[in-house]
């Protein structure tokens, strides 16, 4: 039976002030109140609330019905503090059961090309929200804007995810159809769901476009395409942007009720539906290389709308310079800014790609890169203040330290467990006491390297605490 | 096809950009169409003009009969012309003159360049562009700014042939609304009697269509080009200087183009930086009063004032700069920026300057806008990549302006004026 695969993307960035080069060192605060207010309400209002209540709704009405969602932690904050509203209707809509929570980088940004540790850490972090908001740890992940190489998925394997969304881009698979489950070629447990451009950007990008050979787009003709797909071809996977729904296409489109229209149609064609940790299951039928990134965003389908000019490149270098120091600070506010500055969308403003309209408050690709780079400055700035200007020789080789010796204690964590259970073989009579001991030391020990790292390494505990900054 | 213009300043006597771009359209003209020959009318060349083009000079047309022998004649009259050209002139006096103060020759002497007697001189030109037209065979007449403009007119009312005017500047331009009358109506009577209105932007077009009440379908934008720099310039190496960036503004100091939005803009990026110094090359009636402002802000010590910066030297400012300022309030064209790019220098212009309707790859502000000015100014001169990339970029950018393509439009303009009966049906 063929099955569709929908998912939708929540996110929206933090928007940033107009920040001059005279601000640096003076003003700390990097935000546009007004600009966040004003637009997540505006998107809320015309296109959030109306779309999930009528997914609620076909839920209900649809026993079968199935959708997937992911927030960006960004996207949640913004929700969180301007329109929760719209976090109610997700928790109502998770009641229902037909609903799966996907987990991607807390800041939406490009920290899996840059490194390796943050972005694990935004990742748990988000994955910790999705538990704490929906009850239940995301097994799917979805990159931000679903950039993917072979790096990444074996990295998204480590972490324990069982399959990743990504894009069907033409240069990767070929021949091939994206209607398959495949893996990642350098970890065989990570499954690779492939979007299905045309049929996913018919919806997303063609819907209203009056110039469209297609247009008018009814739900009917559209599972008709659907099912005259290849015998055997099973899985199609619908992704896209929740705002596809009022933001890219009005409401006046009548495009919830093609969305509304789909289930019941479907279902006449013997259409059903799946979440993407029900397809993770599924057997794979070959390995997918991608030794170059690809994204779902523009013809190219590659990086090259962040990191295209040598303006973005510098960015993200000077950014991402820093990712370390972030990282092992204490400091929240640092830590927050360093999440609404790394927002990929800050990036994209700085295209020089013909035919990018959309630049935020900002006229041009120079003004966006500016203004992004003066916040930088203040930035950076601040980071480097808490480490007491040290230089950055010392405290990369401090970093490194603490990191080797992280290694060491989860290794002798694993050493422990092993000789216990040998232990446990070997005399089971001395079995009462010692393991709990040793379990709650090992547990404490833990908890103290994840939370806190000043307080780990107990022989070299006085140097590491010279390089760890104080929290305020 | 024949073309007869009529320009005031011509290279290698520059006075302004009206000589670098009349140079260029001639030269883009003839290297583009094998089959366009140019009579370019000069109140008085220098006789060092490139020989691409013909060169008429109006203080060698007669306008009073004199009677000489053919061997006095070829002694007095330049290199340039021959004899047998004077005596063709001479048979089309058309009326008597002989009241106005001419020489022995016949002839009208000019001062050249911008005299104070300029509304004298741009009568005497139009006097004897009467006699250029009866005697000389053309198919169409092109005149470039206000000053030639009764000259092509007059031509066209003595030949029938059509006008096409090409406006490098307006007086709305020059005096910031504060238009002189009589250059008004001059510029009026010019544009009402063309039948092509050659703009060198889309804002100068705009000008032309609201202030001077032009029917649109007549007015077009050309923009303007550069030449590709020869290798004389090309060879003249970057200054690095280290940890210092320097700044430059280069242009008439007069408040057409800005100079003060520079000053301030230049106070407010020294309060944060101390690296950074400016240069204001150029000479005009402000310039005492922005040495004074750079010092009453208390930034003249990192404010130089180099002067009129001539011939190679505008090329060796450029290729000392780390970043160029164009903050003009009001610029039909502005031909600086684009020669600045082609040095490899990033340049800011002010939104204003029509030059920035065809570059892409340039910082754009308001001129009034001093905080967005001063913060390119700190951005270019801070990242690296910024800078790398409107250089590189720039420097590609700027190589697709040629004069060539620029000729090309004049030319579709020019066979719809001689062909089709103009614009207007």
């Amino acid at each position: 039976m063929k099955k569709i695969c929908l998912y939708f993307e929540i996110h929206q960035i933090i928007h940033l002030k107009r920040y001059r080069f005279f601000d640096i060192g003076r003003d700390h605060y990097y935000y546009d109140d007004y600009e966040n207010e004003r637009s997540i309400n505006d998107i809320a209002e015309r296109s959030y609330v109306p779309s999930l209540q009528t997914l609620i709704q076909m839920c209900k009405d649809n026993p079968e019905f199935k959708v997937a969602f992911s927030l960006s932690g960004v996207g949640l904050e913004q929700l969180e503090l301007h329109a929760p509203q719209v976090i109610d209707l997700l928790k109502e809509i998770n009641a229902t059961g037909q609903v799966e929570f996907l987990c991607e980088p807390y800041s939406h940004g490009l920290a899996s090309l840059a490194n390796e540790e943050s972005f694990s850490a935004e990742v748990k972090r988000m994955s910790d929200r999705i538990k704490e908001l929906f009850g239940k740890r995301p097994k799917v992940f979805r990159n931000s804007s679903l950039i993917y190489n072979d790096d990444i998925g074996a990295q998204v394997a480590a972490m324990g995810f069982k399959g990743i969304l990504t894009e069907g881009a033409k240069q990767v698979l070929g021949w091939k159809s994206p209607h398959y489950i495949y893996h990642c070629a350098s970890d065989p447990r990570l499954k690779l769901l492939l979007r299905d451009i045309k049929l996913s950007e018919d919806i997303t990008e063609r819907f209203s476009r009056q110039d469209w050979s297609e247009y008018p787009l009814f739900a009917d003709k559209w599972l008709d395409w659907i099912a005259a797909t290849p015998e055997g071809e099973d899985v199609i996977n619908i992704f896209g942007e929740l705002v596809t729904f009022g933001i890219f296409h009005p409401l006046s489109s009548n495009i919830l009720e093609f969305l509304k229209a789909i289930p019941f149609l479907a279902k006449e064609r013997g259409i059903g539906f799946a979440l993407p940790s029900e397809l993770c299951e599924e057997k794979s039928v070959g390995a997918i290389e991608v030794p170059y990134n690809i994204s779902w965003v523009d013809e190219e389908r590659d990086t090259s709308c962040w990191l295209g000019n040598v303006m973005q490149r510098e960015a993200f270098n000077k950014l991402y310079s820093v990712a370390d120091r972030v990282r092992v600070c204490g400091d929240r506010r640092i830590q927050m800014d360093w999440d609404s500055l790394q927002a990929s969308n800050n990036f994209r403003f700085m295209t020089t790609k013909p035919g990018y309209q959309y630049r935020g408050i900002y006229d041009s690709p120079y003004d966006a890169f500016t203004n992004y780079m003066n916040i930088l400055g203040d930035f950076i700035s601040r980071v480097n203040n808490l480490y007491g200007g040290a230089d950055n020789e010392e405290i990369d080789g401090l970093i490194t330290m603490i990191k080797n010796q992280q290694d060491e204690i989860t290794a002798k964590d694993k050493e422990i467990e092993r000789l216990r259970k040998k232990l446990e073989k070997y005399n089971p009579t001395e079995l009462e006491e010692k393991p709990v001991k040793k379990a709650a030391a090992k547990k404490s020990a833990k908890k103290v390297a994840d939370v806190k790292l000043e307080e780990t390494p107990k022989p070299k505990k006085t140097r590491a605490k010279k390089a760890v900054p104080k929290a305020e | 096809m024949k073309v007869l213009m009529f320009g005031w300043e011509f290279p290698p006597k520059i006075y302004g950009g009206l000589a670098v771009a009349s140079y260029g359209i001639t030269k883009g003209m003839i290297e583009g169409q094998p089959d366009a020959e140019i009579t370019f009318c000069l109140p008085k060349p220098c006789g060092e003009e490139e020989k691409f083009l013909r060169i008429i000079g109006m203080n060698q047309v007669p306008i009073v009969y004199r009677d000489h022998d053919y061997d006095y004649v070829k002694s007095r009259i330049p290199d340039y012309m021959t004899p047998e050209d004077y005596y063709n002139f001479r048979n089309h006096i058309y009326a008597d003159f002989s009241y106005m103060n001419v020489n022995d020759m016949g002839c009208m002497e000019f001062a050249g360049g911008y005299p104070g007697n300029l509304h004298d001189e741009i009568n005497n030109f139009s006097i004897i562009a009467g006699v250029v037209a009866r005697s000389e065979q053309f198919d169409i007449i092109h005149a470039h700014d206000w000053l030639t403009y009764p000259a092509g007119v007059h031509a066209k009312l003595v030949s029938g042939k059509p006008l096409c005017i090409h406006v490098h500047a307006t007086d709305f331009d020059r005096s910031r609304g504060k238009v002189n009358p009589t250059v008004y109506s001059i510029e009026k009577n010019g544009m009402d009697h063309a039948d092509c209105i050659m703009c060198v932007s889309e804002l100068t077009r705009q000008t032309v269509i609201r202030e001077y009440h032009q029917d649109p379908r007549k007015c077009f934008a050309i923009h303007n080009a550069v030449y590709p720099l020869p290798q004389e310039y090309l060879d003249i190496p970057r200054v690095d200087h280290g940890k210092e960036k320097v700044v430059t503004f280069l242009g008439r100091i007069t408040m057409q183009k800005g100079p003060e939005y520079f000053i301030e803009a230049a106070d407010l990026v020294c309060k944060r930086s101390k690296n950074i110094r400016f240069c204001f090359a150029g000479s005009g009636d402000k310039y005492w009063e922005m040495v004074d402002l750079a010092a009453a802000k208390g930034i003249a010590d990192r404010v130089h004032f180099p002067g009129f910066q001539r011939g190679k030297q505008v090329y060796e400012c450029y290729k000392a700069s780390d970043v160029f300022v164009m903050p003009s309030v009001s610029e039909p064209f502005g031909i600086a920026p684009l020669e600045a790019m082609q040095c490899g220098t990033p340049s800011i212009i002010s939104k204003q300057s029509g030059c920035g309707e065809i570059l892409d790859k340039v910082i754009k502000v308001d001129y009034w806008d001093i905080n967005a000015m001063a913060d390119a100014i700190y951005s270019l001169c801070t990242n690296e990549g910024l800078h790398t990339y409107l250089r590189d970029e720039g420097l590609k950018e700027v190589a697709e302006i040629t004069w060539v393509k620029v000729g090309h439009r004049i030319r579709k303009l020019y066979d719809e004026c001689i062909y089709n009966g103009g614009f207007i049906h």
